[in-house]
This record gives structure tokens, sequence and C-alpha cells, in this order.
């Protein structure tokens, strides 16, 4: 064994003079990186440990804690930042792929804060929300190109579709990367609020089937805890083709992590790795998705409207106009920073583009071939607040996933350790200490009340605009206008510059 | 009681809604006639009835089926079983790509060869075992991330100079087992998995689903018996563990 070369990403202060020794930091830390010394009966810290979660921070009695980043500086080198030289000694160490968790970290450009929202003066008068109707309902499913109406009635069914109070659902995240205490929080508030959550693809627990009018379930290539039942038990299906924090592969649910209820849900042996194969075996081709989508239609007897999800990547509108043409009934497009419970950093960091550019070309893409009515296009990958989601739906989307953000609401401090199972707030864990720290029914509320704020700030937003139904700002780029952007940048956004 | 539907002619969607029809009905067996490449026949089913399909099937036949039994008199296209939860298929022919992806449950016999990717991910739990038994050859990527299950390969009048089964066998397998009547070569097989000899316990596992193949087929039990097995097993259940450093 060589020499260790890692020195510790944070160092944790004590401040001795509040420190009482209670010990509560040491039972709070599944990292271990708080210690009780029995000789000396003091706590001390082993930095090495600490993942600065402020779990501990949080939870201390006496705020007696902070955690900062370890003040031990290489020489500077602005190539060689201390994160790549890390990086290499910890590859040199093990001859590992580096693993992160979360979303894409790095400093991109975020283009959501370079588009402004409009709103009205004089001409157009705004609409206040508080004294006046506000409609933010939004259907998600294939429209009929006409309507054939005969004595006032609707010749033919209308396809399946999704109703939302709000234009936000929660994401796709498995059970086994979060706990049960997370879905069942996500599961309660999207029942509560009127929107969707999503089983992602580690199936649905029993103790969940209650909230399937509110669930989309997940099919990927691992097929995990997929039968009939399954299948029926959700509002709409989502076959997972790829997501925006890790294109083009697969995932990989450590053994560790597959306990009792991971494994009877899953229907997989306890204790097994979870492969999820990079593609699924049986699409090589929009003709093989087609038979994928409508096999599910079959099984579902054409009842709930069937959901693609692919990565935003380069040529995302060519690929998404042929999910539609496969028969899709809602286009879900997540851009590179989207969040996972792992994955392998240099994908996380270095693959796919902004969910920003993707989702106008998608909606231009699919506009201009006259079949955008044909699916509805739902949108994730870093939606960080109201805002974006104004902006988003301005730009094309008819909905948005919000995963990262929902993860926030019930306690998630970004530590990007989601792939250890050792989550502090217990939400990315399955150890049983950990997640009944999760109290679902306080997480139900957080996260029903975050979509509540965001929905009052959608409709200030709206009405600030003189707008007062979200329909009618769906693909008004008219209202967005780019600072500090590109000619090339702004034609693809398909916006003017401010001051145009 | 049984029901004859006449297939021809008739677009697989009202076809697959006949089918549910009728078997709604709860008639014990549903004939269908002139079936001629009508996909998606059994789709998400659930219940204990036999449908005898006479004629050629078309793809994701039998897809998230749970619990009937479907006997093809001819052959079988792409993606049979996919995802199925439980039911029996006997297929009097041959069948084409992705038999039996994810499988969970049930048993697949297919008299003749199978083609590429068949028994992909399938995947055992608890109670349910899934299990495939080719009577001919099967293609490349044959049992590929197989995490559970029994699949069985009988290699019956291979012509000469032909493999069992093709290349990358096995690759990413990480549960259940594989029997192969016949040898296969090392370069045939993925680096997760080993070759190890038949012991009496899988003997008894082996001539219980060969005892069917032969019974639904009509071929001597003996004769298939006479040739030795091979047992192929994955090295570990979690062959990634070690892949990963954590950042």
């Amino acid at each position: 064994m060589s020499l260790n070369y890692m020195t510790p990403a944070f160092i944790i202060e004590r401040d001795k003079d509040r420190c009482i020794d209670c010990q509560v930091c040491v039972r709070q830390c599944a990292n271990e990186a708080h210690k009780w010394d029995e000789e000396e009966q003091k706590v001390y810290s082993e930095d090495a440990n600490c993942v600065n979660c402020h779990r501990c921070v949080v939870m201390c009695p006496t705020r007696a804690l902070s955690v900062r980043r370890f003040p031990l500086e290489f020489r500077y080198n602005a190539n060689w930042t201390p994160e790549t030289i890390r990086a290499i000694y910890l590859q040199a160490e093990t001859g590992g792929v580096l693993l992160t968790g979360m979303g894409n970290d790095r400093p991109y450009p975020i283009y959501w804060d370079h588009m402004l929202l409009n709103a009205s003066q004089v001409t157009n008068p705004s609409i206040d929300p508080l004294r006046e109707p506000m409609e933010l309902k939004t259907y998600l499913g294939r429209k009929p190109d006409f309507l054939k109406i005969k004595n006032g009635k609707l010749l033919e069914d209308i396809p399946p579709q999704l109703e939302l109070d709000v234009p936000i659902m929660f994401s796709a995240m498995s059970f086994g990367s979060i706990s049960l205490n997370a879905h069942k929080s996500l599961a309660a508030a999207a029942q509560q609020v009127g929107t969707y959550w999503n089983t992602g693809e580690g199936g649905l627990h029993r103790d969940l089937v209650q909230y399937g009018d509110h669930t989309i379930v997940q099919v990927a290539s691992g097929r995990f805890g997929i039968n009939p039942d399954y299948l029926k038990a959700g509002a709409a299906i989502e076959i997972k083709i790829g997501q925006g924090a890790k294109p083009g592969i697969g995932g990989h649910l450590p053994g560790e992590k597959v306990g009792e209820e991971v494994s009877k849900t899953r229907m997989i042996p306890l204790g097994t790795d979870a492969l999820s194969p990079a593609p699924h075996h049986d699409i090589y081709s929009i003709e093989d998705l087609r038979q994928l989508i409508y096999s599910l239609k079959e099984a579902t007897e054409y009842q709930k409207p069937v959901f693609v999800k692919i990565a935003a990547v380069h040529n995302v509108a060519a690929i998404a106009s042929g999910i539609v043409r496969a028969g899709a009934d809602v286009v879900v497009i997540d851009g590179y920073r989207g969040g996972t419970g792992a994955a392998p950093l240099r994908t996380r960091d270095s693959v796919g583009i902004p969910i920003e550019f993707a989702l106008a070309a998608v909606d231009t893409r699919l506009r201009e071939e006259g079949i955008r009515n044909k699916a509805s296009l739902v949108i994730g990958g870093s939606i960080r607040n109201s805002t974006d989601i104004v902006k988003a739906i301005a730009l094309g989307a008819d909905a948005v996933y919000i995963g990262t953000g929902a993860l926030i609401a019930l306690g998630c401090h970004l530590c990007q350790k989601c792939y250890t199972g050792k989550c502090n707030w217990g939400i990315a864990t399955q150890d049983p200490q950990l997640y009944k720290r999760l109290n679902p029914e306080i997480g139900a509320e957080r996260a029903a009340n975050l979509l509540k704020a965001w929905a009052h700030e959608i409709e200030e937003l709206l009405g600030g605009m003189g707008i007062n139904a979200l329909e009618s700002l769906r693909g008004n780029r008219l209202m967005l206008r780019g600072i500090g952007l590109t000619d090339r940048e702004l034609n693809i956004l398909g916006i003017k510059a401010a001051g145009e | 009681m049984s029901v004859v539907i006449d297939a021809k002619g008739i677009y697989y969607k009202d076809l697959n809604e006949r089918i549910r029809e009728v078997l709604r009905t709860g008639v014990n067996e549903l004939v269908l006639d002139n079936v001629n490449g009508q996909r998606y026949i059994g789709d998400g089913i659930s219940g204990s009835q036999t449908l005898v399909i006479n004629g050629t099937p078309g793809n994701d036949m039998a897809a998230y089926m749970d619990g009937l039994k479907l006997i093809i008199n001819g052959n079988a296209q792409d993606a049979i079983g996919n995802t199925m939860n439980d039911g029996i298929i006997i297929i009097h022919g041959n069948a084409g790509d992705t038999l039996g992806y994810a499988m969970r449950g049930g048993e697949i016999y297919v008299k003749g060869n199978v083609g590429y990717r068949v028994g992909i991910h399938m995947k055992g739990y608890k109670d349910k075992n899934p299990v495939i038994v080719v009577g001919g050859r099967a293609g490349d990527f044959f049992a590929e991330y197989m995490a559970g299950g029994i699949q069985i390969v009988l290699g019956l009048d291979l012509p000469p100079g032909e493999k069992i089964v093709g290349d990358f066998c096995g690759t990413g397998m990480h549960g259940g087992v594989i029997y192969l009547r016949g040898e296969v070569e090392e370069y045939q097989l993925g680096k997760e998995v080993k070759v190890v000899p038949v012991e009496e316990e899988d003997l008894i596992i082996i001539s219980k689903y060969v005892k069917n193949y032969a019974e639904f087929f009509n071929i001597d039990y003996q004769e298939i018996m006479q040739k030795p097995f091979v047992k192929l097993i994955p090295y570990n259940t979690r062959p990634y563990g070690n892949l990963y450093a954590k950042y």
C-alpha cells in the first residue's frame, strides 16, 4: 500500500467555548466525522471523513460547529486545479472510475440567468392574481390535429391526458437511490398539490400504490419491478432512455443499497447489484422505440399516456422528432445539469448540453415539422426557481420536472455523496437509522409548500405580463429577451436581445 | 370451452382488443388462426387461459404477460416474452432476437433456434424463477446481463461446425445459471462467466425442463440426455463492485 496523498476536503471548526460535549454530532454523523474520546471525555473531529452535509451544524444545540473548505492550498496553477490534482491522486491509488452524485457543478453559463421576462406597462394592463382568476392548469398528452364535433359533442375520444394543477412534477428518482420516506414525501405532496411524482426505475413500493393516480411509473433498461400491476398502477408510464446527469450510460445501484425493501420492490435478490444497461437491449432505432411504446400502450389498453425521457444531447431536436413520430404522448428532455444518485464524474461534467438550448431547439423543430401538438414537452435538468419555470414555458415547455430542487426542499444540502448510501438527511440512503430522520409527513408538507410558493410566484409573473392563463405563455418567446448572449445563442434560443 | 378467431387481415390493435374481450368472458382456450405478424398478442394480460396461435405472431408477443399459456404453431418473431412475469410459451419453430428480455417468471420453450440477445437481463426473485429452453442454437450476446433464472440450450441437430451459442455469451452476467448441451469455447464467453461441471442437483433441474421440452415437441428425452451438459455461472453477483473510486 502506497502512501495516501489525499488530504481532507473540509475542515470541521468546533468552538470549544460553545461545545458542551453532548455528542449530538457524534450520533448524527453517519460518516464518522465526529468521534467521542472515552479517555479524554470529549468530542473530536476526523476532518477526512467530513462531506460537508451540514447535518451536525444544523443539529448542534449550541451552534458550536461550522465546516469550511480545508484551507490547505496547492501552489497556484490555473491549469492544474486542486480538483484535478486530487482526482489523479485518487485514481492513482484506486484505479477506479471517479464516482460522484447530484448534477454537474462546473461553472458553465446558466442561460436561464441570461433571459429576462417582459411586463405590461400602460398598453396592455397587468393583472393582479390576488383579485383575478389565474389559470395554471396544464394537460399533458397527445392533442388531436383537429376536433370532430357533431351536435355539440366530440365524435372521437381525446387521447389520454394528465391533468396538472401546477406545471411542475417531481422527476424520476428510484427507490434505491432515495429512501422510502423520500418517496412517500413526494407522492403525498404530488397528491396534495394536484401534480405527479415519478417512481424512477426501481419499482413502486406497495405502500405507495395508493398514490397511483398521481404517479408516473418508469420503465428503464433494467426493467426492475415491472409487471402488469405496476404498469396499471400509475397514471402514466415513462420510458427512460437517458438522463441528463449521465447521457449514454446506464446505472449501477450497488448491492449495499439493495436491502429487504428495495429487493422486494425491484424484485431482485437481496444484496445483488442492480445493473441498468446503458441501452435498452431491444431498442436500436426509432422503430424499436415505437415497438416498446406500443407494447406498453397495448398492455394498458391505451388508457395511459406514454412519456419518453432522453438526455439533452447534440442532436436532440432530431431525436425528439423521432420520438414524437414513434408515438410518445410526452417527450421529456433532461439537461446536462440534471441530478443523479450516482454518475461517473467525467460523464456528469462533460456530456450533454444545456436544457435551455435543447428545449428551444426541440420546440422549434417540432413546430417546423407541424407535429408539436402530437406530444407535450416536459423538461428538467436544474430548474432552480419559479422564474426558470416561466422562462422554460415561454421557450416552449408544457411543464417541468424538478428533482434536485425537490430534494433540497426535503433537506438535501447538496454534498454530492448520494452514492455512499450514508445520507445524513435520510434522503439518499436505505439505512433505517438514517431514513427515519426524514418524516414523510413533514417532507410532504415541505415539498408541497415549495410547489405552492412557486405557483404563486408564477401567477405573479404571469399577471405582470398581462397574461391570465399559462397556456397563453406557452412558446411565447416574445416574452423573453436575452442579456449577455451572442447573436448565435439568441438565434438558437429564438429570442431577441434586451432593448430590441 | 374454446373460441376461434380468424386473424386474417385484422389490424393488431383490433385483434388484441378482441383477444382481451374473449378472454374476459372466461373461456379456457382461444384459438387464433391465420396469424400473420400481428404484434403484441397477449401483452400485459393476467390469467391462466390458453391461447393457441396458428401462424406467425409478430414482435413483442407476451410482453409483461402474467400467467397465460401460449402455444405457437409456427415461428415467432422478436422480443417474445419481454419482461414477462409468469406463464408458459411453447413455440413449435424458431424465435427471433431478444426473446425473454428481462423476463422474471414463467417458462419459454423453443423447438428450434433463437436469434441474438436472447434472455438478456433475465432475473429471478424468490419463487419467481424464469426458464428458457432452446432446442437448437442461440445467437450472439446470449444471456447478457443475466441476473437470475435458468437458460438451457440443447443444440439439437446442429450442422457440423455450428456453435451452440454465439459470441459474448453471458457478458455482464451476475446471477442465474446457463446449461449448454455441448461444449463452449472460452473466447465465446463474457469475462464475467465461468464454466463449471454439472452436478447431481443440476441434472435434476435439467431433466425437469428437458422432459417438458421432449413432451411438448414429441422428441425422445433419453436421446437428448445422452450428450453431456456444461454449466455456466457468474464469477460473482457484483461484477462491477470495484469499478469506482468515490470522488
